[in-house]
């Protein structure tokens, strides 16, 4: 009995102590709600896919304090209210939550991770708040698959892996490749590039003799390259991310078949990579956006400005390499700020001029939105690239 | 280009399969030493490995020093790490029981996680292999230099430790321990110090395992969890507690892969691992070379 008196009065002076902060706190938080335009986003900051988030997360507070640093937007503060999901679907989706109803935001940017996008996009959809994703899969932005219907709240920044696809089976239909092997991690990216791999094959009279795979922890890749190099293909797709598409490259090289053209996804985007491979990489041909090249970009590329301004303020600001996803960031919070520059803190309006958004130049393609298409980008968005002395060429 | 031969296929998948499994045969080794003394399983073994991957790499790249110099002192470090987490984590247990020495191990294999993450950050990083990347052929197959030297880390390995335990005092002791701990202090040996030492020795062996590996697969802060599954399984495969069991469990868990990836299908390579283990545990539920005898009195 004593024992739930105790509680009883502990829980008591909680709650009181609860209230009269909530009181003290409460007028502060509304004179800044009156002030600020209210933006959120979801990133995987931390965890398993923080080589997404992290970037992200640190390209758009950059960006807030640049556009707060010039005075806002129409005289409003921008004020991002950023959850980290750390890669957790149930995470992802109470922060969704948590910044429709409780931050009252006016539009979502991420989350980072295709599996966690697709799962709060019935919560964007009911709620009728705009959702930018950060995060590649087609399925994001598509309501039906079939008729190819967008959801209409929802759109996304980063290239699909089928523009991906259709780059690299471009440039090897361009160098007479027709007869080619897959390696694909089995990890949700490894599965969606492989898919498309598959699913586009034919459409470029493509023989695929080789499907293999490997697992996102696996320490080595000289069977299954050994079991490719015995079906003698020209070229060889792989699709995967962190280590293990190093290791790939090194095996190919260790193994001496390096006179089978080997191609990697857009996943291979960084130069850490190409040093990890320690010298491996040489002749590796890629699919990259604007953003991760923008260095040897000709000066005449639509993107070379923006991807320029992005690069150096980025790397002065933090003193690390730029990371290409934080591009995805960028150009979500980008359009953001553009559609309240124009319309407000509207959802329903911000989402109309999303819709109709054409021609804006953003780190990884120049989009063109439309009903139809909530992504807005083609397979120009990427750019062939070869591994040339250490360092990334445009390929011919 | 020049065709490859169904033998030097098979040539190169062994070689490829000796070679993981090797790693494989070095973490289970850790295990068994852990168990053999405390009962228990150290579930912090893949961390082991990974720090000894990570912190060679601040030696020998970030400080540039020589492999010969670096490595003792990696393996030092380590084993600081092991014998701290005994201090630490296991010895202030009021009633050790094993499933709470387990969740301690677990615990902690979090916070070393954790901590390689701050101190790391969540890239992988790369070693230079100890004798240059040139790979040899023989017979159509491709050998990487430091696929000799993480076989031959093995080696020495298995026989430093069999001489520790069959010819020294102190190794005589462990051995005791883990027949008998309570008999074990009777005769007036220290159980408590010999559960230090076996931590300590893991943590040795673990970070010998990451040192030679990371050249092959670079290593990157969450990579341990991995290799305790694998090293797990090939202790299991070849009976709890056997030294020979974990090299032979090691080998066979790191062919059956390679051999099953090449041949059959790369997406079910980790099923055919899996699946020899449950056959073997079926018919034979003590391992390979597991005892019935020992293992019923086990409380684990």
């Amino acid at each position: 009995m004593k024992r739930k008196q105790t509680i009883g009065k502990g829980a008591a002076c909680l709650i009181t102590v609860v209230l009269v902060a909530t009181l003290i706190l409460m007028p502060v938080g509304r004179v800044q709600a009156a002030k600020a335009y209210k933006v959120g986003a979801v990133f995987s900051v931390t965890g398993r896919a923080s080589f997404l988030g992290d970037p992200e997360k640190k390209t758009a507070l950059m960006l807030q304090e640049e556009i707060n640093q010039k005075g806002g937007i129409n005289g409003h503060l921008l004020e991002l209210v950023i959850y980290d999901d750390e890669g957790d679907s149930t995470k992802c989706a109470l922060a969704v939550r948590k910044l429709i109803t409780r931050d009252k935001v006016c539009v979502i940017i991420g989350p980072s991770l295709s599996g966690l996008s697709l799962a709060v996009v019935p919560e964007a959809e009911k709620h009728e708040i705009p959702l930018i994703s950060c995060a590649a899969s087609y399925k994001i932005v598509t309501k039906n698959p079939d008729t190819g219907e967008q959801w209409k709240w929802v759109f996304k920044t980063p290239q699909s892996d089928s523009m991906a696809v259709e780059a690299i089976y471009t440039h090897m239909k361009k160098h007479g490749i027709s007869k080619i092997a897959i390696m694909s991690v089995t990890s949700g990216f490894g599965a969606s590039g492989r898919g498309e791999l598959l699913r586009l094959a034919p459409k470029y009279g493509i023989t695929i003799v080789a499907d293999e795979k490997y697992g996102p922890k696996d320490t080595d890749m000289t069977a299954q390259l050994t079991k490719i190099k015995g079906l003698a293909p020209q070229a060889i797709v792989n699709w995967s991310i962190g280590p293990t598409q190093v290791v790939v490259v090194r095996n190919w090289k260790e193994l001496d078949m390096t006179n089978i053209t080997m191609y990697q996804s857009h996943g291979f985007g960084s130069r850490k990579n190409i040093k990890l491979a320690a010298g491996a990489a040489e002749g590796v041909y890629c699919p990259l956006g604007a953003c991760n090249i923008a260095e040897i970009l000709p000066d005449n590329h639509p993107q070379k400005q923006v991807t320029m301004g992005y690069l150096k303020a980025y790397k002065a600001k933090y003193n690390e390499p730029l990371s290409s996803f934080g591009g995805h960031a960028w150009d979500a919070l980008s359009m953001v700020h553009k559609a309240l520059e124009a319309v407000g803190p509207n959802k329903a309006k911000i989402r109309d001029y999303l819709e109709n958004l054409k021609g804006f130049v953003g780190q990884h393609g120049v989009f063109n939105f439309s009903p139809k298409d909530h992504n807005g980008l083609t397979k120009e968005a990427f750019q062939m690239v070869v591994v040339k002395s250490g360092d990334w060429a445009i390929a011919d | 280009m020049e065709e490859i031969t169904l033998a030097s296929q098979l040539l190169q998948y062994t070689i490829t399969g000796i070679t993981i499994g090797s790693i494989y045969a070095m973490v289970a080794i850790g295990f068994n030493t852990i168990y053999n003394v405390t009962e228990a399983i150290n579930f912090a073994q893949g961390e082991f490995v990974m720090l000894g991957g990570l912190v060679m790499v601040f030696f020998r790249v970030t400080l540039n020093i020589p492999v010969v110099f670096s490595l003792p002192l990696t393996i030092l470090v380590v084993t600081t790490v092991g014998i701290l987490l005994d201090r630490l984590a296991i010895r202030p247990i009021r009633k050790p029981s094993v499933l709470v020495m387990v969740i301690a191990t677990i615990g902690a294999s979090f916070l070393i996680r954790g901590a390689a993450m701050f101190i790391w950050g969540k890239n992988p990083f790369d070693l230079p292999p100890f004798s240059g990347r040139n790979p040899m052929t023989f017979w159509g197959a491709v050998v990487q230099p430091q696929a000799l030297w993480v076989i031959g880390f093995l080696v020495v390995v298995v026989i430093v430790l069999t001489l520790f335990f069959d010819r020294t005092i102190m190794g005589k002791a462990l051995r005791a321990c883990a027949v008998n701990p309570n008999a074990s202090s009777l005769v007036g040996i220290n159980v408590k110090y010999m559960i230090l030492v076996s931590f300590a020795l893991s943590a040795a062996i673990g970070a010998l395992g990451g040192i030679v590996i990371t050249p092959i697969s670079l290593m990157e802060y969450d990579r341990g969890a991995m290799l305790a599954v694998k090293g797990f399984s090939a202790c299991a495969l070849g009976g709890m507690g056997s030294f020979s069991g974990a090299i032979i469990g090691g080998l066979i868990i790191g062919l059956i892969e390679s051999l099953g990836a090449g041949l059959i299908s790369s997406g079910y390579k980790d099923v055919f691992a899996l699946l020899v283990l449950l056959v073997v545990l079926f018919v034979k539920p003590s391992g390979l070379l597991g005892s019935v005898e020992v293992s019923k009195i086990r409380k684990f």
